[in-house]
């Protein structure tokens, strides 16, 4: 018989290798599917996760690509990994991600074509506002009374994305755009644009931003005692209660942080590489960043290295599909299998395998 | 097993090298808003598509990216293309518009193709639609005539002018035959969401709605309405979507026409053009009479009358002596827009942004 016998500590070598095998995992299974696909597998496997950092043809384009994709994707789940280190759940950045870009792009519009320099700080702080008090809202119904912080979240969501509609097609609208949805461009214009800040690196603000607050979630998690609070309310509320924590300032604190961040993240997307607000604005990083969270380990270093992984894979899988003719529907099943992977080897870090019988305890 | 791999190598490595002798084949790639396997939509611009290989054989490679969502990452996907070395790059869906001139700038021996939009910026970038108000105003004629609750309804993707066009079509050609129908709109904000799209149907079906048109993707809302038994019927949308002719047990299905995208002629003259060296910059518009809206087979569920005049309409529109579009008609304020034989302008219906009247709503905005 084979059963699990929980280890007295995680164990360490576990903790460092299962992102290796997970990884290693998928190359051999999505390798697999991508034969049965009549695709050769090595082919498939370097497109991913070669080609975009080396190939001479695309390299050069991809690679700062990767920071483009992987900023928002980090910045959303360095403050959701606060959050859920305290155990509570913040589901719905991806509404507190388009809300940060509406009202961003809002308080920027209001002064169009004004070009003061204070224009782009103003819409910076305005879209983390707007990103913390969405969030505020399932803090504010959780606090007073009680409710499910993961279902009002998820929820907002959905309002997000139909507030997202209305004002593209109504407030919002670019006055020149003949009657059709979507705001002004702000790559047209340079007071609001959030340029890459030196030419052909992908490096833009929004990715300094996810730098920052990597660095930031850091010293708050090992030097600060509100990151002490916060990983104590997660691994053992009674105790925390007894210290002394706050719980309601605990909910209001990392509901907060993932909300401005992921506000951030929407407001650089929508100065920087998106351009504008439009009906289908938001393409789910608040909910990949989720996955990039844990992928992570809920560790700002991890979390770094994990949204950098989860870009790479998606500029990969796009070069996979049109290179290689893979559907689009594959490459989601392998990042599908990433995910998997490392959840399931990660049973190893807290548990050992006996094999025989097992002992009464 | 051995001495066969080896000899798909040798013939791999052949055609490699003929290939590399031979001119090089003009490259066609084409990005997807959906999945192939939407039955609507995209699965139509791939029959598109794929027609251009057909027609072109070892001439064009084509290539493609499905579900390619609208904003940053059309940018990347279409830059990607282009050092790919893509020649032409037909982005299908409305919100690609800004990325595709974006790219275009940054790529001017290459040539764009961007759908339903109106945005040309660069010398290298065309813009294509299909006139799809011909066939609402077709389904419009049947949808008046069949129903029977007087309650006909229009399932809407976004308050655009595209939309807004095909729902005043439906509607003014429905009331035609049928003054006493109502119509019920249905905003779902989605090109594809077959969830989204079935909820809405059922909503419409239980307010007592019998025919439902679609401006959406996907054949969710056909597969509502086979579950009413016969009772309510719709209409293939961009695809012909003919499995939904004949329910499972052979019993006449909910589908009876279809409004068929047909964008082969177009990719096929257009992927010519760059092969010839021709290709230059335009605004594409074209509807029946070109070939790109064709309406799919009637069948016997529609009345032979109906079906006769649904015709006669159809090949008036194709022959030019009919525009869906001529007064005498009235916006939904009473004000008065088209006098009596007058016929709408190309610049009035892309910016249509009211409802004709008897449409008793508002477009939300």
């Amino acid at each position: 018989m084979i059963h699990l016998e929980r280890r007295p500590q995680p164990s360490r070598l576990w903790t460092a290798t299962t992102p290796l095998i997970a990884v290693v995992l998928t190359m051999i299974v999505g390798g697999t599917m991508f034969a049965a696909l009549g695709t050769d597998p090595f082919e498939a496997i370097r497109t991913i996760f070669w080609d975009p950092l080396f190939n001479t043809q695309f390299a050069g384009f991809t690679r700062p690509q990767l920071l483009v994709k992987a900023g928002p994707l980090i910045l959303i789940a360095i403050g959701l990994s606060i959050g859920f280190r305290a155990g509570i759940w913040n589901i719905g950045a991806e509404g507190q991600y388009i809300m940060g870009a509406i009202c961003g792009a809002a308080a920027g519009l209001a002064l169009y074509p004004s070009e003061s320099p204070l224009i782009f700080p103003l819409m910076i702080l305005a879209g983390g506002l707007g990103g913390w008090a969405w969030a505020a809202i399932p803090a504010v119904l959780k606090t007073r009374f009680g409710t499910n912080e993961i279902l009002v979240s998820l929820m907002l969501v959905y309002v997000a994305e139909n507030v997202l509609a209305s004002v593209s097609s109504g407030l919002l609208r670019n006055p020149e755009g003949m009657g059709f949805p979507g705001s002004r461009n702000f790559k047209e214009w340079d007071a609001a644009h959030n340029a890459e800040i030196v030419a052909g690196t992908g490096m833009h603000w929004g990715v300094v931003f996810a730098f920052i607050a990597v660095i930031a979630a850091y010293v708050l998690l090992t030097r600060h005692i509100q990151g002490f609070n916060i990983r104590l309310t997660g691994e053992a509320p009674r105790a925390a209660r007894f210290s002394g924590v706050n719980p309601a300032r605990i909910i209001f604190l990392c509901l907060g942080i993932s909300g401005a961040l992921a506000g951030l993240a929407g407001l650089f997307e929508v100065t920087g590489p998106a351009g504008q607000i439009s009906i289908d604005f938001n393409s789910g990083y608040g909910f990949t960043a989720i996955i990039v969270a844990f992928l992570g380990r809920l560790n700002p270093i991890g979390i770094l290295l994990a949204g950098l992984l989860m870009a790479l894979t998606y500029i990969g899988g796009e070069l996979a599909q049109l290179m290689l003719g893979l559907p689009g529907a594959s490459i989601q099943l392998f990042q599908g299998m990433l995910l998997f992977f490392l959840l399931a080897t990660d049973v190893f870090t807290n548990y050992r395998v006996r094999f025989g019988r097992s002992e009464v305890a | 097993m051995k001495r066969r791999t080896l000899l798909a190598s040798a013939a791999l490595a052949a055609t490699l090298g003929t290939a590399a002798f031979a001119q090089d084949p003009t490259k066609a790639c084409f990005v997807y808003v959906g999945p192939i396997g939407d039955g609507g939509w995209t699965y139509q611009h791939h029959q598109g598509a794929l027609a251009v290989k057909e027609e072109f054989g070892d001439a064009v490679e084509i290539a493609w990216q499905e579900s390619v969502p609208e904003g940053a990452d059309a940018e990347r996907v279409m830059t990607q293309m282009a050092l790919s070395g893509c020649d032409i790059i037909f982005t299908t869906s409305f919100g690609y518009m800004d990325a595709t001139n974006a790219v275009a700038a940054k790529f001017p021996d290459i040539k764009f193709e961007h759908a339903t939009g109106y945005k040309r910026e660069h010398p290298n970038v065309s813009s294509y639609n299909a006139r799809f108000y011909e066939g609402r105003a077709v389904v419009g004629h049947i949808a008046g005539s069949m129903t029977k609750t007087n309650k006909i309804g229009y399932l809407a993707s976004f308050p655009i002018p595209e939309v807004v066009m095909g729902i005043n079509a439906y509607y003014l050609h429905a009331q035609k035959v049928n003054p006493d129908v109502e119509l019920v709109v249905t905003w779902v904000y989605t090109w594809f969401d077959p969830a989204k799209e079935a909820d809405a149907a059922r909503a419409m079906i239980d307010q007592g709605v019998d025919v439902i048109t679609a401006h959406t993707d996907s054949t969710a809302p056909l597969a509502e309405a086979a579950k009413e038994g016969g009772a309510v019927i719709g209409f293939g949308q961009a695809s012909d979507m003919a499995p939904f002719a004949t329910n499972d047990d052979g019993t006449p299905g909910p589908r009876v026409t279809s409004i068929i995208d047909e964008w082969s002629p177009y990719y096929v003259k257009r992927v010519k053009a760059v092969i010839d060296g021709t290709w230059e910059q335009i605004d594409s518009w074209s509807g029946m009479p070109e070939g790109e809206v064709v309406m799919g087979e009637m069948t016997d569920v529609i009345p032979e009358n109906v079906r006769q005049e649904a015709q006669g309409m159809i090949d008036a529109i194709t022959g030019g002596t009919y525009h869906p579009f001529t007064g005498p008609i009235n916006k939904a304020d009473g004000s008065a827009w088209l006098a009596d034989g007058e016929v709408a302008s190309d610049g009035d219906l892309l910016s249509m942004d009211f409802y004709i009247e008897g449409i008793d709503a508002e477009i939300p905005n």
